[in-house]
């Protein structure tokens, strides 16, 4: 006879078919995700229950509040289901419309669809519009439809099967030999293979063990991890007790950081369910094997996202790297064998162990399998989060998915792989994401931050940029990194300013490549590269400002003279208009001038001169 | 009436007192919570006075020198007090493309409140903070606890005029 959990699990799949096929009644999927929160989804949810309340509908229609949809720019979302209808950009008074309309009047409110900005055309679907069509959700299978403060949710959408069978079905070799198939590879920056990970702590021998997930996401840019917590916190759990289970390690931790309070909510009430449920805690399903998680807030420091530092966090220290060997399958969290993975791979493992490892392996390109989240952002229409199958070009990714560049701009880079990657220019965006592939165009796959950048962005202040925060973030106990990264710093500010000689530029190839062979831990490393592939691809950019004393994209503040062209002003008066400190004088029909003293340089008229004529 | 066994401290009232010792006897036999204990008491008092790092310290029988060193190495920790609002700015790659730079050099210029300061009428602090994973909504601007994307020098004003 089946363990009583397992029943359980069959009834709650039972119970809650109708729900996921939509046939009992009407759903309206309301995204609750940390964006669409700050554009006031709450509202909107509580105006749209009133709303059905107020017309006797609530037997008929149920609200559910999800993770985060994925479509971020769009917020406040709604998907209402059957029907597959997506409506975005809503305020507290377009539920009267949805409801009278829509729920009663069975007819989508047009006004409130989806506009497609290349053909002006409406779409009502979701799966139609373009920003989801090219995707292949795995990972992000149950966003935008579940709501992941309910475990029956996760459970009626096949959740706990894979632990199920991982528990009942499978010996620990078997799990790793599984994960090892799949050919998945860590998705938190390194992309080493996660089966071979699991089997070196589970050969090495202790009786205590751990398994610990990485919640830190310290990529600036990056924020699948966030939203995949949000959305199914229990694909992570499913995934830490399978890696537990292929290890016989008895505890874990999630290292979430503190900014996340949503993410970190939803992942405590999600452990508490599963340990009510008997899916955490002593002998699960009856198998004889226990595991428990605690959630373990980090503090502010990115360098805690590298995982020695991260072990040296969770016990209570300064989280500072060290030299490995040991590595922390043989010497981890309290000396013991740990095993530490991303949330992201985590969140797929519990499918690979449903399917099989060449189901997933079938995904994707031959040294890179499965699929990737990444979260788009910067000078992009579509920002969002948008899982591909590995191998899917960069341009796919920006243009089909992403929308292209906004406000007509011009294309320029797009950087990958937070403060160790780099910046990819327009002539290598068929580049496919693969590990390797990437890493060959100068950048990485990283943890998955794509920020696309246009004209306006200058390429050597981005690398100044991106030195400071590895300068701010360096922990200090190796001298490469924390003297070395400072050097690379003052040189680029120094270029910044206009003060840049054409011996700045070998002297930081020299650096760079010193401090990358020297450093302790990857931070260091890898910190320099975000310098390389501009020097690499933006090489003019630095010219202009070394020998010109010039920046082309206008926004190094102290190569700008805060004058107008007379020659392409237009008289329009815009900067008058938007000029905080009243330092532009200007009348109708003459040309604008700007008065020195009273300039801020806060570079408003810049942005706002359609013209370009300010210099 | 016995002495108190809480040094003194003007931002700290009694009630603080007394949630910080229930902190740290929660604490007291668990390995590793001192990060735990430096966020609850910081979010009990606002910032963590010398004083407290002391107190704490000795609480969970730890040397002080070890307490502060980790106080100091996590930026959440604050020493110094804040503002009655803290303004936090988005320094990730998202928002200072999207123009977080700007927003931040027409705060500093609005209120004469440098990164990491608090104004004079101790009205608002600044911090600039690491990427906060809503880059959807960039450039990012928290408020307290409020949320504000997309926002631009011209309108950072406007929300700001909300907190007094
Ligand atoms: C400076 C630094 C920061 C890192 N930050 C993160 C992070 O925020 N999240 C993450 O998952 N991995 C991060 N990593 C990678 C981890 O060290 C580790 O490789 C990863 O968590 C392992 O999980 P995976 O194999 O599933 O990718 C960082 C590495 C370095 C060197
Ligand atoms: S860069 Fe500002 S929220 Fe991510």
């Amino acid at each position: 006879m089946a363990h009583e959990t397992v029943e359980q699990l069959g009834r709650i799949r039972e119970k809650y078919a109708a729900k996921f096929a939509f046939t009992d009644k009407t759903y309206l999927l309301i995204c609750g995700g940390t964006g669409c929160h700050a554009t006031g989804s709450i509202k909107v949810k509580e105006a749209l229950e009133q709303q059905l309340a107020e017309h006797d509908l609530s037997d008929k229609a149920e609200v559910v509040e999800t993770g985060c949809n994925g479509f971020c720019a769009m917020g406040p979302l709604l998907v209402v289901q059957p029907g597959d209808v997506f409506y975005q950009k809503l305020t507290i008074a377009d539920m009267e419309t949805i409801v009278k309309e829509h729920i009663i009047g069975k007819k989508p409110v047009e006004r409130l669809l989806y506009k497609d900005p290349v053909t002006r055309k409406r779409i009502a679907s979701q799966k139609e519009i373009p920003f989801f069509a090219h995707q292949e959700p795995v990972v992000l299978r149950n966003k935008g439809l579940i709501n992941p403060e309910s475990i029956d949710d996760y459970i009626a959408r096949d959740g706990y099967s894979g632990a199920a069978k991982a528990l009942l079905e499978m010996d620990g070799e078997e799990i790793i030999e599984q994960m090892k198939i799949s050919g998945i590879r860590g998705r938190g920056g390194a992309g080493f293979p996660t089966g071979l990970k699991w089997e070196f702590a589970s050969k090495s021998p202790g009786e205590t063990k751990y398994v610990l997930c990485n919640a830190d996401e310290g990529d600036p840019g990056a924020f699948m991890d966030r939203s995949i917590l949000e959305a199914d916190p229990h694909a992570v759990i499913e995934g830490m007790i399978i890696a537990a289970r292929a290890i016989n390690a008895g505890k874990g931790y999630v290292y979430a950081r503190t900014e996340y309070p949503l993410a970190i909510s939803r992942l405590t009430k999600a452990i508490e369910q599963a340990t009510a449920y008997g899916l955490l805690g002593e002998n699960i399903f009856g198998s004889g094997f226990g595991f428990a998680i605690e959630i373990y807030q980090g503090a502010g420091a990115f360098v805690c996202g590298e995982e020695t530092a991260l072990m040296r966090s969770i016990e209570g220290k300064r989280g500072m790297p060290r030299p490995r060997p040991p590595f922390p399958a043989h010497k981890g969290l309290w000396e013991k064998p740990t095993v530490l993975n991303n949330v992201e791979t985590l969140a797929s493992v519990a499918q690979i162990i449903r399917h099989g490892g060449s189901w997933y392996s079938a995904m994707g390109t031959e040294s890179s399998k499965g699929t990737k989240v990444f979260a788009v952002s910067g000078d992009v229409n579509n920002i969002g989060l948008v899982e591909v199958p590995m191998g899917t070009s960069l341009r796919t990714i920006i243009y089909d998915i992403g929308g292209g560049i906004p406000k007509k701009k011009k294309f320029k880079a797009v950087q990958l792989g937070g403060p160790s990657g780099g910046c990819i220019p327009d002539a290598y965006l068929d580049t496919p994401v693969d590990y390797e592939a990437i890493a060959k165009v100068g950048a990485i796959m990283g943890s998955g931050g794509v920020i696309v950048m246009d004209e306006n962005t200058c390429m050597v202040d981005m690398a100044r940029f991106f030195m400071e925060f590895i300068q701010d973030e360096s922990c200090g106990k190796c001298t490469p990194c924390r003297e070395g990264t400072r050097r690379l710093l003052q040189i680029l500010e120094k270029i910044c300013e206009g003060r840049g000689k054409p011996e700045d530029i070998d002297k930081m190839r020299e650096l760079s490549a010193t401090i990358s062979q020297t450093a302790l831990c990857g931070l260091g490393q890898t910190g320099p590269n975000p310098v390389l592939s501009t020097l690499r691809y933006f090489m003019d950019e630095y010219e202009a400002h070394i020998h010109d004393k010039r920046c082309p994209a206008k926004r190094c503040v102290a190569l700008l003279k805060f004058e107008i062209d007379r020659d392409i002003c237009t008289k329009c008066g815009l900067c008058f208009k938007h000029c905080p400190s009243d330092a532009i004088i200007w009348k109708k029909k003459e040309v604008a001038r700007i008065e020195k003293d009273k300039c801020i340089k806060c570079l408003t008229c810049y942005d706002k001169c359609k013209f370009g004529a300010i210099f | 009436m016995a002495k108190s066994p809480h040094p003194v401290h003007e931002d700290i009232t009694p009630e603080m007192w007394t949630g910080i010792d229930r902190v740290i006897a929660e604490h007291k036999s668990v390995s590793g919570a001192i990060i735990t204990v430096l966020r609850e008491c910081q979010d009990i008092a606002g910032y963590l006075p010398v004083e407290l790092l002391d107190y704490i310290a000795k609480g969970l029988n730890l040397p002080s020198s070890e307490v502060f060193g980790v106080a100091s190495f996590y930026s959440l920790f604050s020493l110094v007090p804040k503002g009655r609002h803290t303004i936090k700015l988005c320094l990730g790659t998202a928002c200072y493309v999207k123009g977080i730079k700007e927003v931040m050099s027409r705060v500093t210029n609005t209120f004469n409140l440098e990164e990491g300061q608090v104004t004079e009428d101790k009205r608002f602090s600044l911090e600039g903070v690491r990427c906060l994973g809503a880059c959807g909504l960039a450039p990012v601007m928290v408020v307290g606890q409020d949320t504000h994307g997309d926002v631009s020098p011209d309108k950072i004003l406007g929300i700001l005029d909300n907190y007094t």
